[in-house]
């Protein structure tokens, strides 16, 4: 009897200390991975995945600076990660435990190498473009169906955002996005950080200023889908999203994506295991599955992201690897600008000219 | 010796849950920024003893303090939380006290129902509750549609992202915190005194001035702090329903704790509006203080 209820105590303590240490914690976009993956994911390591989302690399980065948040995969984008990096928030990725490193597309580890170099830390999660999300017929009855769908005329020149205000416009709420738009828009050094080039992006900005409805960087996509605001300013597959949403509900809204033909920014989310993760192997087991080609091309599929594996491209359905808009043309691709981090004074600079644009102080 | 301790537990109460994390904040706000965890410099160390402490407070000073002094969006943002919640408790205040008059002069078998309807709500999350509005006040939303149905407007009116659908949920979430005051205060009136004001010639009117007004008073007084001190540094409600151009502290403080990065800043805006709320908390203190020396 006595053996029995100490084997049972032993069972049970083993069967605790085994459920803590089987728990795989991710922190990710909203809207960002097909759920099925997921509970694939379980199925297939047997770990407990506990999965959280976010919707800025801002709110990201101060869980990562405080310490202890406790999660073991966490997805910023490549010009936050490259400080987060230098502030010793993650650790190096052990290589000899992600075979599956051999399926990504050598084109963009060259472009994230810029910000991790050697990829020592991250692996590529998807990359996209900054650009028009545009409800077509609306903004054709407002500005006329000759007016070009992809310039940045559209959300920067007073007199067409006057028009398109009274069918409604969000913007990004994310400075360094919207600001480098700006400066590439006046012929400026986009990823410039001197606080006097980043000054003239101002005016511009708040001369629209009264005609935007919103800054904000995840309700355009159902604001879009059901032709609340008919253009924003936003992330190429949060659109291209908004677009399947409008289908689904078949409202009669028809969303289009383009790139600026002025030049987009494109963006890198890479997936990164934070210093204090309290299960790195765990997390190691969860890159390794995200990398299998199958599983990338399934998310891919579904958030309507371009991806930097290359393995992955025989399983992309073909309105995703032959839709410019994710997998942009070549030409479009040697048309888009990347960008470094701010260091702390220009990153004060560029908030306190947001607050500014935001708020009229 | 009990009675040392009777009095030992609020002051403990009050050094564990508001002077320790003061005194947490101060010393950040104190501090530089730093590209580390965390994310600000210098951190205590004792392993190196008396000479680590005496280092670690010469590197403190007051430049966040004077920063806040340099760049006058923090007296705007300041000042626009106040004013804010100045209006929305005067609102508040309009719309609560009807309510509270209408629950103290109803049949006395009625008064628990009514007072269970007011707290009620509260049982569902705040968060949902915001939201709601959301789905009350945007351009598609119930409130446009039940409009233009009805033929009032021909075209839908936006309300959300302005500073109205601001005023519309902080007097909606904060009703409560004014009524129940102002009810308690009410209820235990004497109505023989009215009586006695219209025998003497008052019109209902009059009375209602002369005598209900002023023997509401405390509960008005309670009711006007308990909204308005938790209105002035209050986030989620003007950044869920406000615009973008809603300027209030709490939006300042989140940019220079989130996107600046820059916590000692942060902590020397929340250090400021402390002392802002200290005056209206201390006044209030006396007002309790006063009219419980009156009821002796």
């Amino acid at each position: 009897m006595t053996f029995k209820t100490l084997t049972l105590t032993a069972v049970l303590a083993l069967g605790t200390s085994a459920a803590f240490a089987e728990e795989v914690r991710v922190y990710n976009w909203s809207d960002y991975i097909d759920e099925e993956l997921l509970s694939k994911f379980e199925e297939e390591t047997g770990l407990t995945l506990i999965y959280d989302v976010f919707d800025s690399n801002e709110v990201l980065e101060t869980k990562m600076l405080a310490g202890g948040s406790g999660y073991d995969v966490v997805v910023p984008t490549a010009d936050f990660m490259q400080r987060q990096i230098q502030a010793g928030v993650y650790q190096k990725l052990d290589k000899s435990k992600l075979p599956n490193l051999a399926n990504m597309w050598d084109v963009i580890e060259e472009r994230t190498s810029r910000y991790d170099p050697g990829n020592e830390y991250s692996i590529n999660y998807m990359w996209g473009t900054t650009g028009l999300g545009l409800n077509v017929n609306k903004v054709k009855e407002v500005l006329g169906d000759d007016f070009p769908l992809d310039t940045m005329d559209l959300v920067l020149k007073p007199e067409n955002m006057e028009k398109l205000a009274t069918c409604g416009v969000h913007f990004l709420d994310a400075p360094t996005e919207i600001i480098p738009m700006v400066l590439q828009y006046l012929g400026e050094d986009p990823d410039s950080s001197d606080p006097d080039v980043i000054a003239k992006a101002e005016a511009p900005l708040l001369a629209v200023r009264p005609h935007i409805q919103k800054f904000h960087s995840s309700e355009y996509v159902n604001a879009l889908a059901n032709g609340e605001i008919c253009v924003a300013v936003g992330w190429s597959g949060d659109v291209l999203q908004s677009r399947d949403r409008a289908i689904e509900a078949e409202n009669g809204v028809e969303i289009v994506y383009n790139p600026f033909a002025e030049g987009s920014l494109m963006w890198s989310d890479q997936m990164l295991i934070p210093a204090d993760s309290p299960n790195p192997d765990g997390a190691h087991q969860f890159l390794n599955f995200i990398m299998d080609a199958q599983n990338m091309a399934t998310a891919s599929n579904y958030v309507y992201y371009a991806n930097g594996n290359k393995a992955s491209q025989e399983f992309l359905l073909e309105d995703v690897i032959g839709d410019p808009a994710i997998y942009p043309t070549e030409e479009t691709m040697s048309n888009l600008y990347t960008k470094s981090p701010y260091d702390s004074k220009t990153q004060r600079v560029v908030t306190r000219l947001w607050t500014k644009i935001k708020s009229g102080t | 010796m009990r009675r040392a301790l009777l009095i030992a537990v609020p002051y403990v109460w009050l050094l564990a849950l508001f002077l320790v994390p003061f005194f947490i904040v101060l010393k950040i706000s104190l501090s530089d920024t730093e590209l580390a965890i965390p994310p600000y410099t210098p951190t205590l160390d004792l392993s190196q003893g008396w000479a680590g402490i005496k280092d670690f407070f010469s590197q403190l000073d007051f430049e966040n303090f004077v920063w806040l002094t340099e760049d006058d969006l923090y007296w705007k943002a300041y000042l626009s939380s106040l004013k804010i919640a100045v209006i929305s408790t005067f609102l508040t205040l309009l719309v609560g006290y009807p309510i509270a008059y209408g629950m103290a002069r109803a049949p006395a078998e009625w008064r628990p129902t009514l007072m269970m309807l007011v707290i009620l709500p509260f049982w569902t999350s705040f968060l949902i509750r915001v939201y709601a509005w959301m789905g009350i006040l945007s351009n598609e939303g119930y409130l446009n549609q039940l409009l233009l149905w009805t033929g009032i407007i021909s075209t839908p009116l936006t309300i959300l992202n302005t500073n109205t659908a601001v005023y519309i949920g902080i007097v909606y979430t904060y009703l409560p915190f004014m009524i129940l005051p102002i009810y308690s205060s009410l209820e235990r009136m004497d109505e023989s005194l009215i009586e006695a004001a219209e025998d003497l010639g008052c019109s209902r009117l009059q009375a209602f001035w002369l005598v209900t007004i002023p023997l509401s008073r405390p509960g008005i007084i309670a009711g006007c702090f308990l909204v308005m001190i938790p209105v002035i540094g209050e986030f989620v409600i003007p950044s869920l329903l406000g615009g973008s151009g809603t300027l209030m502290i709490g939006k300042v403080l989140w940019e220079e704790f989130f996107s600046n990065r820059d916590w000692p800043v942060a902590s020397a805006v929340a250090v400021v509006l402390l002392l802002i709320l200290v005056v209206p908390i201390v006044l209030f203190q006396r007002n309790q203080q006063k009219q419980a020396e009156a009821e002796k």
